[in-house]
């Protein structure tokens, strides 16, 4: 394949060890000083390879571009064990570096190996530093880890002083003797590193000296939130989206914050209705089972118009699944959970500042459509690490807009104005009894053209009113006349019209004006399809993303009229069944003309992409792809024929 | 003395329960503590389930939200945290409170937010038209269980004392004024309050009716008993059958709501709080940098 001809901007690191080596706090830490030097880094505990025993590797991947996806395969192994060496020594590239505890003789273990000869081969730069010799001399053996970072700052000649500057910050709270003796061991590392492989020629590129913002999709997401005016949030802890609930907590007594840990996740979702219905700005955050205890309680909000936010962090699954892995397997579920028929808002972020973005916007919507808002994410995007540039957060991108909310005093003129009521909905006769308010009540579920009554809150002096799960009148009150349910069900479901009028977003198309290819997709796996993207069109194949971010309701018109010019159409998802595909027949009656599918829980990375996509041009039309399948060679130039 | 009377929460709805049922003098009497303490329909929020009694904030002049069967409670709590100036109280049935919603009873009563919870146990499924609830006594015959239920009831007001709730209590719906007085009480205790209450289902519960509670219960505070006295209210959990106790079981005072403890509430109610109040999240994305 020769289409990365950026290879001297980018590098691809994992970093190996025990569970308890410290290997994911280094890898962070090591990240931190990359995004201060000015590089775009994308970073996570790996999910790719089957991990043995108490084995675990981060891996990171710094580029003087902007990046969202992992790269295979890795330029530079950093090994605290034999056993690193072994797991990944397969999907090493020709002359990649292993930097390894000298002690362990990585050189001699390679050597009595049957496949010694093919290992040679690869010419692999095999770089032994003294680790737990230059920990203990200078601070103590439990700073290997920081012996790594400092060694591996010195073979890829990045400045040492941004590692003793993390350094620093990281072991503050620990004491000044803890601090200084993990600077000695990071420089003397450094230096043995420098003095022994300096040579090593893949450096580390230089950043631009910007300094981003490093974040996780579930923290940028509750920053959103909070952002928005977010200050209530109820969960119950559940693997990925426990950090949503955990982030906001830390700060909650700080920012004044309501976080609840609730019982289960139905008290989750019926607290944040509760909060909702009296005003406040209320936040869930689950994943696929806690959303499925959820599900009764979502119609609740449907039928009482209540502005819910829900998050749910999609991991694999059926049932328990696979809590640690990513897959996007919920897209039908989310929009299908619950009973009966009702207006709901589905969006899903594909990158981080997407997720910051959603959580702000969810808000809006919710209060604008007075309607449950859920937002899929998945287990990539929450908790990969990603820089991103800090003003695209800044308070001043989030507006809030709070729909057709009522300033307290305000319901007696709105109720005054909304009689008579029969005009906005001409279909139907009205109810037998016009107007019951008059009475006093407040007509909180007013029928209206755009579908969307004027909001009171609980509190009003000026409206006094009921809401239930039941069918209702205008005022909230129990019934089943025929009229009115016919009334009320089109009052609520024309929100979805409304939104879709005002709202909804078509799909983010990225790439070439004319494209002979488009991957199709949503979600996390947009990061890597656009990388893939760029990489073919490099190569002569025209190669185009075609991105959902709302969901539900479904942008349909927009979908057909991008998908008809989008030549050979693959979707790309992680789920066995094509979800997205699915929804797209369904709503627009095209289907795509191949599809990628994975469920393995690992994220996919541009190279596994190309891979599956090559499958497609040759002929497959439905691509499952298999784990740890070796690169297929890519044809520079491809002829696509539909 | 107040100016809010009984009549102001009165709904152009009527209420469709049974003539004779019980819930017709829970009706009565919530509706006068309120008017008691002053408390006008726009200050209240009453949260219910699903089931006949669940109806109740239909028939009624106040903030009603009838949520879904047995999840009144969670709603309620976020409710509470979220605008605790408002006065939320929770109207269920047994199915709700004990049944489906259990988890939720258990944990709100450790919980102590400050919100009373008026349960109308009728010991059946009324809305569902007679099968057996938690508190069903063993052997009774419903149409779940026609060979009689296997199970043994669960005693209410000894489950939330073992929680750990700070008020509880039992009325009789045939002593309307005794149970307006009890949610009196409930209201102003500043935390979770559970009154449970004994409710005659003409219907679907031809044993428990009004003549053979009649018969059984006495007041509590007649009889003497000191509800701040641990021991005193176990003994008096645990009576059933010849002699009911009716009234204030127990009651620990100074204990702080759960909504008090939270720093986020301690300036005021959530709802009035301004969304922009945190101008800038500079400060927590330099902590990400
Ligand atoms: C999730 C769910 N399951 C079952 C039902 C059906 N259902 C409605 S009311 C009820 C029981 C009502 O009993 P209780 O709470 O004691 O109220 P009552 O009617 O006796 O006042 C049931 C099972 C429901 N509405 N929702
Ligand atoms: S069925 Fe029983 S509980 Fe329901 S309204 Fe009639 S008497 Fe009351
Ligand atoms: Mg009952």
């Amino acid at each position: 394949m020769q289409v990365d001809e950026q290879l001297d901007s980018d590098i691809s690191i994992r970093i190996g060890g025990d569970a308890g080596q410290g290997v994911e706090s280094s890898g962070a830490g090591f990240c931190k000083a990359l995004a201060r030097a000015g590089l775009h880094v994308f970073a996570a505990q790996d999910y790719r390879s089957r991990i043995r025993g108490g084995h675990n590797f981060y891996q990171i991947r710094a580029a003087t571009r902007p990046v969202a996806a992992q790269r295979v395969p890795p330029d530079l192994l950093v090994a605290l064990t034999a056993e690193t060496l072994d797991v990944h020594l397969e999907q090493l590239p020709p002359g990649a570096g292993v930097i390894y505890e000298e002690s362990l003789r990585l050189d001699e273990r390679i050597r009595f190996r049957p496949d010694a000869a093919q290992i040679d081969a690869k010419g692999l730069r095999l770089m032994p530093v003294p680790l737990l010799k230059t920990a203990a001399d200078h601070g103590s053996r439990v700073m290997a880890n920081t012996a790594a970072l400092g060694a591996l700052a010195g073979v890829t000649d990045f400045p040492l002083e941004r590692i003793m500057e993390v350094i620093r910050e990281n072991f503050a709270a620990k004491g000044s003797e803890v601090v200084d003796a993990n600077l000695a061991v990071a420089a003397a590392a450094h230096r043995v590193a420098r003095e022994r492989h300096a040579d090593f020629p893949h450096p580390m590129p230089r950043g631009d000296g910007r300094a981003r913002v490093l974040i996780r999709g579930n923290h940028a997401f509750a920053l959103g939130a909070l952002a928005a005016g977010c200050r209530f949030v109820s969960a119950y802890p559940m693997t990925p989206a426990t950090s949503i609930i955990e982030y906001l907590a830390s700060i909650a007594a700080e920012y004044g914050v309501v976080t609840k840990h609730a019982e289960d996740e139905i008290a989750a979702v019926c607290m944040a209705i509760g909060a909702a219905h009296v005003g406040a700005r209320a936040l869930t955050a689950t994943s696929g089972g806690g959303f499925a205890l959820m599900t009764e309680a979502l119609g609740l909000a449907g039928i009482t118009e209540t502005p819910l936010v829900v998050v749910s962090v999609q991991r694999g699954g059926p049932s328990t699944g696979m809590p640690t892995r990513t897959e996007q397997s919920d897209l039908l579920f989310a929009l299908h959970a619950s009973q009966g028929e009702f207006p709901r808002i589905v969006i899903a972020p594909g990158n981080i500042e997407e997720c910051f973005e959603a959580g702000a916007r969810a808000f809006n919507l919710a209060e604008r459509y007075q309607c449950p808002v859920i937002v899929l994410s998945d287990l990539l995007l929450a908790s990969s690490l990603q820089t991103a540039e800090p003003e695209t957060f800044g308070t001043d991108r989030v507006s809030i807009d709070r729909g057709a909310l009522l300033a307290p005093g305000a319901p007696a003129g709105a109720a005054a104005a909304h009689r008579p009521a029969s005009g906005a909905d001409p279909a139907g006769p009205s109810p037998a009894r016009n107007h019951p308010w008059e009475a006093g009540a407040y007509p909180r579920f007013a029928v209206t053209d755009t579908g969307i009554s004027p909001r009171p809150l609980p509190g009003d002096p000026a409206a006094v009113f009921t809401a239930t799960s039941d069918e209702h009148t205008e005022d909230g009150h129990i019934t089943e006349e025929i009229h009115t349910r016919a009334r009320m069900m089109r009052k609520r479901m024309r929100k979805e019209d409304t939104a879709l009028r005002d709202d909804i977003r078509p799909p983010n198309r990225f790439g070439p004006g004319q494209a002979s290819l488009t991957l199709v997709c949503w979600g996390s796996t947009t990061g890597a399809a656009r990388e893939a993207a760029a990489r073919l069109t490099a190569a002569g194949t025209p190669c185009a993303v075609l991105q959902f971010q709302d969901l539900w309701p479904f942008p349909a018109d927009a979908a057909a009229a991008a998908l008809d010019a989008a030549g050979l159409t693959i979707g790309i998802e992680q789920s066995y069944t094509g979800q997205l595909a699915k929804l797209i027949r369904m709503m627009t009656g095209r289907a795509l003309d191949r599809q990628v599918l994975a469920y393995d829980g690992r994220p996919f990375s541009p190279e596994d992409m190309l891979t599956a996509v090559q499958r497609c041009l040759n002929g497959e039309i439905q691509v499952h792809v298999e784990p740890g399948e070796p690169p297929l060679p890519l044809a520079t130039e491809v002829g696509v024929n539909v | 003395m107040s100016d809010i009377t009984v009549k102001d929460f009165d709904s152009w709805v009527k209420p469709s329960w049974c003539p004779g049922c019980g819930d017709y003098g829970i009706f009565a009497a919530l509706k006068h503590s309120l008017a008691e303490l002053g408390v006008a329909p726009h200050e209240a929020l009453v949260v219910s389930g699903i089931g006949c009694g669940s109806k109740l904030p239909d028939y009624m002049h106040v903030n009603g939200l009838m949520t879904i069967h047995g999840r009144p409670l969670a709603v309620a709590t976020g409710a509470k945290l979220a605008n605790h100036a408002l006065t939320v109280l929770v109207v269920d049935g047994d199915g709700d409170a004990y049944g489906i919603g259990g988890n939720h009873f258990i944990h709100t009563a450790r919980r102590n937010p400050d919100i009373t919870h008026i349960v109308e146990n009728n010991q059946i499924y009324a809305l569902t038209k007679g099968q057996y609830s938690p508190t069903t006594p063993q052997g009774r015959v419903t149409t779940t269980s026609p060979e009689g239920v296997i199970e043994r009831a669960v005693n209410p007001v000894a489950v939330a004392m073992a929680m750990g709730a700070t008020f509880v209590a039992r009325g009789f719906a045939g002593e309307p004024k005794h149970l307006a007085g009890l949610i009196e009480e409930g209201i102003r205790h500043p935390g979770y309050a559970l009154i449970d209450v004994l409710q005659p289902c003409v219907v679907f519960n031809r044993v428990n009716t009004y003549a053979w509670y009649g018969e059984r219960v006495y007041k509590l505070e007649e009889a003497g008993h000191d509800p701040y006295d641990r021991a005193a209210a176990q003994r008096v959990a645990a009576e059933w059958d010849d002699r009911i106790p009716i009234g204030v079981i127990l009651r620990e005072d100074g204990a702080p709501s759960y909504e008090r403890q939270v720093p986020a509430l301690n300036a005021g109610p959530l709802v009035e709080r301004s969304l922009t109040d945190v101008a800038d999240i500079g400060a927590l994305l330099r902590r990400f940098m």
